[in-house]
């Protein structure tokens, strides 16, 4: 009974359907394996993609993004927008539509910090935690308002093509997302290392207070980090779109959970820890969904999560940190 | 016509009847997560998680294990032993389930610890999802309607006591003190931990009888029901009425039980305003409420993190972090 809850939603977290590339009937076990090896990372570069977005949050402010996930779904509805107004699926259209909707949450992304973050910058975690909450019920709500609760169809941005190797089915789209974030991926990698915006980020992340005592001005490194993060978050989503082909305002909570999960399992902070942890997740939410336990898919996710935290708190590649009084 | 009238009077009566109750239930609910978000400061996401517990307990007790074993009691006056034997039983699995919530979180702070609470409360659903003797993700229907407001208000009442005299106990300022400064309380000698699973069990304990009261209300429970957006109506009641302040907790608990029901009163009705235009009839404000509430959240944090009803500030301000 509905009546009985003031918040009463359509939202139902696990019953959606799950991202699932079709899956032919294979006679090896080998082809079999080496198929969901590739279905999995093809779902997890995506993961990685969102994961980077809490990832960066973290490492300079210290807190998870909850909004970050609402994002992802603002990048999909940005390219469902861009797409339906383009002529034909082709290269072009793709790309177009990928960059638009990265401008679109790099801006979203800037707009969340400045208003809801910056001015609890000095203020208790619990707080901030909150208002990240708060931020993302009122994405995923004005996006219930705004484009309609019910899934729209995404538009195929890029053309079509199934390629057959050695009996395993590779989709074209498989083949986008790959190489789209592996390109989106060496790009940070260059930005954070090479670059001295990206030098600027790490020594936020390492001493505010240093950071901003050499001449770094933490305020547009925060932005900035907010705005790579968002822009990635909005990659991923348009890629997840292409392979799951209807998109809600509620679509972003599952995959940015789980993206989430794959941070946390990388070292939260660490940014190659956060694409291995994505890759991870998907590949492991692949297999077991290809398996007898498919109806537990949702749960894996957390359970990986509650074990790396009692188990090894900083993560795969993370160091752990000792706690100052 | 006049049986027609009495009749409608009886379901007016009975609509009533269920929003105060679901007051109660909301009471209980909030003000056992008060304990844990609260006084103890331990972020949880996962109250619908137990209160789930509760209530698939409890239905199992009064449709299964109450006919089988103990059949006398399931009829006549014998309900009434079976029915608080039922909501007790259902807050001791719940308190289990805060147990093995509460086990992890010693090593998991604030944000962590929501990720993991919110990670247990979607793991329990899949659980029940997947256990098809209790219905599986269809739910289970036909649960007897026992509950009335008479055990409704007296959970609520013991609810209640038992939180507020926990806390102004020689004991439970323990549970301040983890609140306050975690590290401050550890060097004094406080066993931080201990306190953290007191919290999470007794808080469990009481959103499972909550959950059994529910089920026993709207007769029929589904996994579906007992999702992250039930928690966060929690937890927003909650923050709403001042973390740490029962009386806030309870006044904000019955006015977001109150408030959407309003709401749908208000939304056929027209308006005379003096221009025409979409607003000529408050449906808006109904389709906009969740919009308003996350607003809500964020302008409030923002302005006023103790919380709407909290007048007095009894937290210290922290140096660092």
């Amino acid at each position: 009974m509905a009546s009985a809850a003031p918040f009463a939603s359509p939202r139902e977290l696990s019953e959606r359907p799950v991202y699932q590339p079709s899956t032919p009937q294979l006679s090896t076990l080998l082809t079999e394996f080496l198929q969901q090896l590739i279905n999995g990372l093809s779902l997890g570069a995506i993961y990685a993609l969102i994961a980077l977005g809490y990832t960066m949050v973290y490492g300079v402010l210290r807190f998870i993004n909850f909004a970050h996930s609402d994002v992802f779904m603002v990048g999909s509805f940005a390219g469902f927008y861009i797409g339906r107004g383009m002529p034909k699926e082709s290269f072009a259209t793709g790309f177009l539509a990928l960059a638009g909707a990265m401008v679109v949450c790099a801006l979203l992304g800037v707009t969340i910090e400045r208003l809801a973050y910056r001015p609890l910058r000095n203020r208790s975690k619990l707080t901030v935690l909150i208002t990240a909450i708060g931020v993302s019920l009122l994405l995923e709500n004005l996006g219930q308002f705004v484009f309609g609760a019910a899934p729209k169809a995404f538009p195929t941005l890029f053309p079509v093509h199934t390629f057959n190797v050695a009996g395993l089915v590779i989709g074209s789209n498989q083949l986008v997302v790959l190489v789209v974030a592996l390109a989106l991926l060496g790009a940070l990698q260059y930005i954070v290392l090479w670059t001295k915006v990206g030098t600027a980020m790490r020594a936020v992340s390492f001493n505010p207070q240093a950071a901003s005592l050499v001449g770094i001005n933490n305020d547009r490194i925060i932005s900035f980090t907010f705005a790579l993060g968002s822009a990635l978050a909005a990659a991923g989503g348009i890629l997840y779109s292409l392979n799951y082909q209807a998109i809600d305002p509620l679509m972003g909570v599952l995959p940015g959970l789980k993206a989430f999960v794959a941070a946390v399992l990388g070292g939260i902070g660490n940014i190659p820890g956060a694409a291995l942890g994505g890759l991870l997740i998907g590949v492991i939410e692949t297999f077991v969904n290809g398996s007898r336990f498919s109806t537990f898919t949702d749960a894996i996710a957390f359970a990986i999560l509650i074990g790396i935290l009692l188990f090894r708190p900083a993560g795969l590649l993370g160091k752990l940190q000792v706690e100052k009084v | 016509m006049a049986g027609l009238l009495a009749a409608c009077a009886s379901r007016i009566d009975d609509y009533f009847a269920l929003i105060i109750s679901n007051i109660g239930i909301n009471v209980i609910l909030a003000v056992s997560l008060n304990l844990i978000n609260g006084y103890t400061g331990q972020f949880s996401l996962g109250h619908a998680g137990f209160m789930a517990v509760g209530a698939y307990t409890a239905a199992a007790i009064t449709m299964f294990a109450g006919p089988k074993f103990a059949p006398a009691l399931t009829q006549g006056a014998g309900i009434h032993v079976l029915f608080p034997l039922a909501l007790v039983g259902g807050g001791l699995a719940a308190a289990l389930a805060g147990m093995l919530v509460g086990a992890p979180s010693l090593r998991l702070k604030g944000d962590y610890l929501a990720i993991v609470t919110l990670g247990f409360g979607e793991i329990i659903r899949v659980i029940f999802r997947n256990v098809d003797s209790l219905g599986g993700a269809l739910g289970l229907n036909g649960i007897p309607a026992y509950t009335n407001l008479f055990w409704v208000y007296a959970f609520a009442a013991l609810t209640v006591y038992v939180v507020v005299s926990l806390v102004n106990s020689t004991y439970g300022r323990g549970f301040l003190a983890v609140h306050d400064d975690e590290i401050a309380a550890e060097a004094m000698g406080i066993n931080t931990t201990h306190y953290k699973i007191t919290a999470f069990v007794v808080g469990a304990f009481f959103a499972g009888v909550a959950g059994g009261l529910y089920g026993h209300s709207i007769l029929t429970i589904a996994p579906t029901g007992f999702d992250f957006m039930r928690s966060i109506e929690i937890v927003v009641m909650v923050i709403l009425g001042g973390m740490g302040n029962t009386t806030g907790v309870i006044i904000a608990a019955v006015l977001l039980t109150l408030l959407p029901e309003g709401l749908r009163m208000l939304a056929g009705a027209p308006v005379s305003l003096p221009f025409s235009g979409p607003f000529n009839n408050l449906k808006w404000i109904a389709d906009t409420r969740m919009i308003i509430y996350s607003l809500l959240v964020i302008v409030l944090m923002l302005a006023r993190p103790q919380g709407l009803f909290s007048w007095t500030k009894r937290t210290a301000t922290k140096p660092g972090s």
